[in-house]
């Protein structure tokens, strides 16, 4: 199992529990992504700080996990290591998801 | 102070890995344990690691596309920085020339682009990037800042 999802409250926190996210793992990601954000929740924070590469398909299948999730509602990030940060500030995916620096901050954090 | 380093160490790696997302995954994990890049800077690591990346990404894609084939990848480190090349016996890019690479824009969250960045990632951290097709070969050749 590579993404691990659980419940703090009303937010579902799913941890990313694989180094990478590349072309080998796109697919599957993004299938496991739709399947655990069918559970209601008022907060989804995906937990990044395992994950120290991303390239374009991994970023591609992040920003599909998002639009399934739905125009009301946002898809958080936690915890981008140094490349995956890179990444994101590149392609200026930075400026389209709420970045919190850790879990416990993305957590602790009302909406 | 880390160990002085005695030996001259080796300056160039080349791998040859099958064309497959498994087979880009662990011969990135191959390059970056060896030297050159195994001696740079996280940064430098990291930037290399997503140019190789995306270049390879690209030739299983459009490249060879369902077909097998071979890729081969050279880094060195000179007095410039690091050098890449890499090859691969796949179809030509369309027209002869890299793709441009254009940034997208981002401004309608239900409709933000899910790929096409990896050309447009792979200009932003290379540079003189050249690509040559000779014979049944393409041939990519960049360089990169340490």
């Amino acid at each position: 199992m590579e993404l691990l999802a659980e419940n703090f409250g009303d937010i579902l926190v799913i941890r990313a529990d694989q180094d990478r996210i590349d072309a080998a793992c796109a697919i599957r990601f993004k299938d496991q992504m739709r399947d655990l954000t069918q559970k209601p929740a008022a907060r989804i924070i995906l937990d990044m700080s395992q994950v120290a590469f991303i390239d374009s398909s991994g970023l591609g299948a992040i920003v599909a996990a998002m639009k399934a999730i739905g125009p009301d509602k946002q898809l958080e990030l936690s915890g981008l290591t140094g490349t995956v940060q890179k990444v994101f500030r590149l392609t200026r995916m930075d400026t389209i998801f709420k970045i919190h620096d850790t879990l416990a901050f993305g957590v602790a954090k009302a909406s | 102070m880390t160990d002085v380093q005695i030996d001259q160490p080796q300056r160039q790696a080349r791998i040859a890995i099958k064309s497959d997302f498994l087979a880009i995954r662990h011969g990135l994990h191959s390059l970056l344990a060896q030297e050159p890049l195994a001696g740079l800077s996280q940064d430098c690591r990291g930037r290399a690691e997503i140019v190789i990346a995306e270049a390879l990404n690209n030739i299983v894609e459009h490249a060879y596309g369902d077909a097998s084939g071979d890729i081969e990848i050279l880094v060195g480190l000179d007095g410039l920085g690091l050098c890449c090349q890499i090859s691969d016996h796949g179809r030509p890019m369309p027209n002869g020339q890299l793709p441009a690479g254009l940034p997208h824009i981002l401004d309608d969250c239900q409709d933000l682009p899910e790929g096409g960045f990896g050309w447009f990632l792979i200009r932003s951290l290379a540079q003189d990037l050249t690509y040559r097709r000779s014979g049944n070969q393409n041939r990519l050749h960049f360089r990169m800042a340490t």
